[in-house]
């Protein structure tokens, strides 16, 4: 008998309908993922079932909690079930959780209001749960505050807020999205174990095949606002079904075609980098201490070459671009372009500059809302003493806009008239106009739904091949690096702890890091089914 | 429905805005003749607001009144921002820097003082006229727009499209001036109608002293500072400008903040 079954539920924002027809179960004891893409209806599927619905919202349909059903129900009875029976987790944990209360009064909030517990009843079940989800007393006492602890544990700490009373039901609205690798691992560990011991049901929510894949028992896949396809999870991939299915399985495995031509010529030199920060002043007459964010780096990129660059956040890999960009000046070593180098503490002078160009990950925050897509594209020309100017300005955007597929005619639209994909086409664009020899992708495809990653993928190779670009791609992914780069570089703590042939390392990792990071990763081993085979 | 406040905030101040005009080169009455037996009259009649203690005719005095008030809150309110606004975006550019230091510093200087302080210190140097009271308006207008916008760019100043501003090789004053400025317009526009607001209640402060517009040039705060103590008896004295200084206020207000919707691009979708 399933716990959870949604059966017909339609949902519409005013006009705008959302979801059609969803129907899914929950067993108790059982995880099932809800895969899907942005826009696809997974969260708001997720919100219907708490009927945290935003304003306007109508649902139809039936979603039956052990046969009585929620969409039946007063707010007031909602209130009772939402952390009792039904525990929720959000993807970010940095704004899940207050910043000025305790974790030990934000896990026993539920507790005491749900229960009634006395206060120390209360902390007495919240310290339970924080040892539960891996916060042991010793080190995580109750009265530590959301900023003292790390991403992971602060995801942590969400869980234990939800799983406090023990809901029969658990829904995780992408737990790991905002977290690295391996923090991912032990997150997703510590919710399997959760479901074992307490015989609950979880709705796994996520937009990553590969994250699921390994962790449900049954699958939901959906995609604009339907379910496509579902059942037990072997069954599913080994029937793939529904064509969508074969083509997310496809995307998250694509391989852009790409074949390498770096030459012998270093374009980029990086030699004993280092950059330090200092950190505040532990008393107000001792000296300020340094914070080495960048030790000792020492590479180099050839023309041509699609190089990776590979860590976890705080590895120091955001600050080591920023050095390379010159935006910041650094402590020690040299950094040369095609041979002029660039000695630590001086200006990079714009006529080097001009060689490189950056791709952020954010694809809304890339942009100045203010401004039309034809004058953010153009901005690199302030770089260029002789920038074309008027029909030719025009020109170049046109073009710039046509070889990352988009029209000319986008040129006079403003950047929130955009989609994310299309965001980041009009990101390199910009790093494309004044022709760079080596663009920065710094985790260029990580915020994007997988399809659109497989063709962002497939551009920047096309690119790469086209213009003789060379990318230092950045990325906590190893699975994206290892499809595009030549070359890959492993750093940790502010240092490169492995290099080589990104094949090499992949297949046979020399540092116990690397082999880390490689075995956390989330993989889909399943080959899609051929087209013609179905 | 979004045009409503747009209109209703036109509407009011482009009325204030013409009396006042119109008072430059004609009023129904002569403000400086004063008309003892011709005084306090109600509303009506040869005189459509009445007449003040002296027989002065009132609508006459709202429209010149107006002059004084507005100029003085528009000038106030410019010289703010014209000052506050770059001085905050210079030490958001040079944040944790020495010039931040200066800037901030010399701000809380001037917010230490009253305004009425610094109004009675430079009147008591220069003297009392409306000039000196745009000055001390105006003065503590600096450091409201440099702290705000200092604020609001700080946050900017981390976003990635100022990296990417960077990475083009533009320095702080230029990423200030095409990134940050139109970003922080918004906020500026509204805060500029508040400030706007504030400085004809200011003036009309310090008129109440006595350190504003001499008479017997009138102004809508010295109106209702006369006409205090006769409230009693002709209410007429104190509702006049009292609601004209609501009235522009409210009007202000609705035009700021149909304004900030008009000019952000991601409001305007509806319009395409």
């Amino acid at each position: 008998m399933s716990l959870l079954r949604v059966e017909n539920l339609n949902l519409a924002i005013g006009a705008v309908p959302i979801l059609r027809n969803v129907s899914f179960g929950c067993t108790a004891g059982r995880i099932t993922g809800l895969i899907g893409e942005s826009g696809s209806g997974k969260s708001m599927t997720a919100y219907a079932i708490t009927r945290l619905l935003p304003k306007g919202a109508v649902a139809g349909g039936h979603i039956l909690l052990d046969g009585s059903d929620l969409l039946a129900k007063s707010e007031r009875e909602m209130c009772a079930l939402r952390g009792d029976d039904i525990g929720l987790v959000f993807q970010e944990p940095m704004t899940a959780l207050n910043p000025v209360k305790t974790i030990g009064a934000q896990v026993a909030e539920t507790v005491r209001l749900h229960r009634g517990a006395t206060r120390a009843e209360a902390a007495h079940i919240a310290r339970d749960t924080l040892n539960r989800v891996g916060l042991p007393a010793a080190q995580f006492p109750l009265n530590r505050y959301p900023h003292e602890l790390s991403g992971g544990q602060r995801q942590r700490v969400v869980i234990a807020m939800a799983i406090a009373l023990r809901p029969r039901l658990l829904i995780a609205d992408e737990p790991t999205t905002a977290l690295d690798v391996t923090t991912q691992a032990g997150i997703l560990r510590l919710l399997k174990k959760l479901v074992a011991e307490d015989g609950m049901g979880l709705i796994l929510i996520s937009h990553d095949l590969g994250v699921v894949a390994d962790m449900a028992d049954d699958l939901v896949i959906m995609r604009h606002g339907e379910v496509v396809e579902s059942g037990p999870t072997a069954q599913v991939f080994a029937a793939q079904a529904h064509p969508y299915t074969r083509a997310l399985i496809r995307a998250s495995a694509h391989q852009p075609t790409r074949d390498a031509h770096s030459g012998d010529v270093p374009l980029l030199e990086v030699q004993n980098l280092v950059r330090d920060y200092a950190l505040p002043r532990a008393s107000l007459f001792a000296a300020p201490g340094r914070f080495r964010a960048v030790n000792d780096v020492s590479f180099t990129l050839r023309k041509g070459e699609n190089l990776g660059l590979v860590g976890e956040s705080g590895c120091g890999k955001s600050t080591l671009t920023r050095a390379i960009l010159g935006l910041e000046a650094a402590q020690g070593g040299t950094i040369a372009i095609n041979g002029a180098p660039v000695l630590a503490g001086q200006k990079m002078p714009a006529a080097l500059r001009r060689h490189l160009q950056v791709v952020f990950q954010d694809p809304y925050a890339s942009f100045n809302p203010r401004h039309r897509v034809a004058r953010l594209v153009a901005e690199p020309f302030h770089l260029l003493a002789d920038a074309p100017r008027g029909a030719e300005r025009a020109q170049a955007v046109a073009e710039a806009l046509e070889s990352v597929g988009l029209g000319a005619a986008d040129a006079s639209r403003y950047i929130h008239e955009f989609s994310g994909g299309q965001r980041q086409r009009i990101a390199i664009a910009r790093a494309l106009i004044a022709r760079p020899e080596l663009i920065i992708l710094d985790e260029a495809v990580s915020a994007l739904d997988v399809s659109i990653r497989a063709q962002i993928l497939d551009l920047l190779a096309d690119l790469s091949a086209r213009f003789g670009l060379s990318y230092l791609f950045i990325s906590h992914d190893l699975h994206v690096v290892r499809k595009i780069t030549d070359r890959v570089m492993v750093m940790q703590a502010g240092k490169i702890v492995e290099s080589g042939a990104t094949e090499a390392v992949f297949a046979a990792p020399q540092h116990p890091y690397t082999a880390a990071l490689l075995a956390a990763a989330p993989h889909l081993n399943i080959e899609a089914h051929d087209e013609a085979l179905v | 429905m979004r045009l409503a406040p747009l209109l209703i905030g036109l509407c009011l101040v482009g009325l204030f805005t013409a009396l006042a005009l119109i008072s430059l080169v004609w009023t129904p009455y002569d403000v400086q003749i004063l008309e003892i037996s011709n005084k306090m009259k109600p509303p009506g009649g040869a005189n459509w607001l009445g007449t003040d203690h002296f027989g002065r005719d009132i609508l006459s005095m709202i429209m010149v009144g107006g002059q004084v008030s507005i100029a003085v809150a528009v000038v106030a309110v410019g010289m703010g921002m014209g000052l506050g606004v770059p001085l905050g975006l210079a030490a958001a550019a040079r944040r944790g820097g020495l010039m931040d230091e200066l800037i901030m510093r010399g701000n809380d200087l001037v917010f230490a003082f009253p305004a009425l302080l610094i109004a009675i210190l430079i009147t008591a140097i220069f003297g009392p006229s409306a000039i000196n009271a745009i000055i001390a308006i105006g003065i503590f207008n600096i450091p409201v727009f440099a702290r705000m916008s200092r604020g609001a760019a700080l946050e900017l100043w981390t976003r990635d499209f100022i990296l990417a501003a960077r990475v083009a090789g533009k320095g702080p004053v230029r990423i200030s001036a095409e990134h940050i400025l139109p970003n922080i317009a918004n906020l500026l526009i509204v805060q500029g109608t508040i400030q706007f607001s504030l400085a004809i209640l200011a003036e009309a402060a310090l008129s109440y002293v006595g350190l504003g517009a001499q008479p017997p040039t009138p102004s809508w705060g010295r109106m209702l500072a006369d006409s205090q103590t006769l409230a009693s008896l002709a209410p007429h004295l104190v509702l006049a400008p009292g609601l004209s200084i609501v009235a522009m206020v409210l009007g202000l207000n609705m035009l700021g903040d149909a304004l900030r919707d008009a000019l952000d691009p991601r409001l305007n979708r509806a319009a395409k």
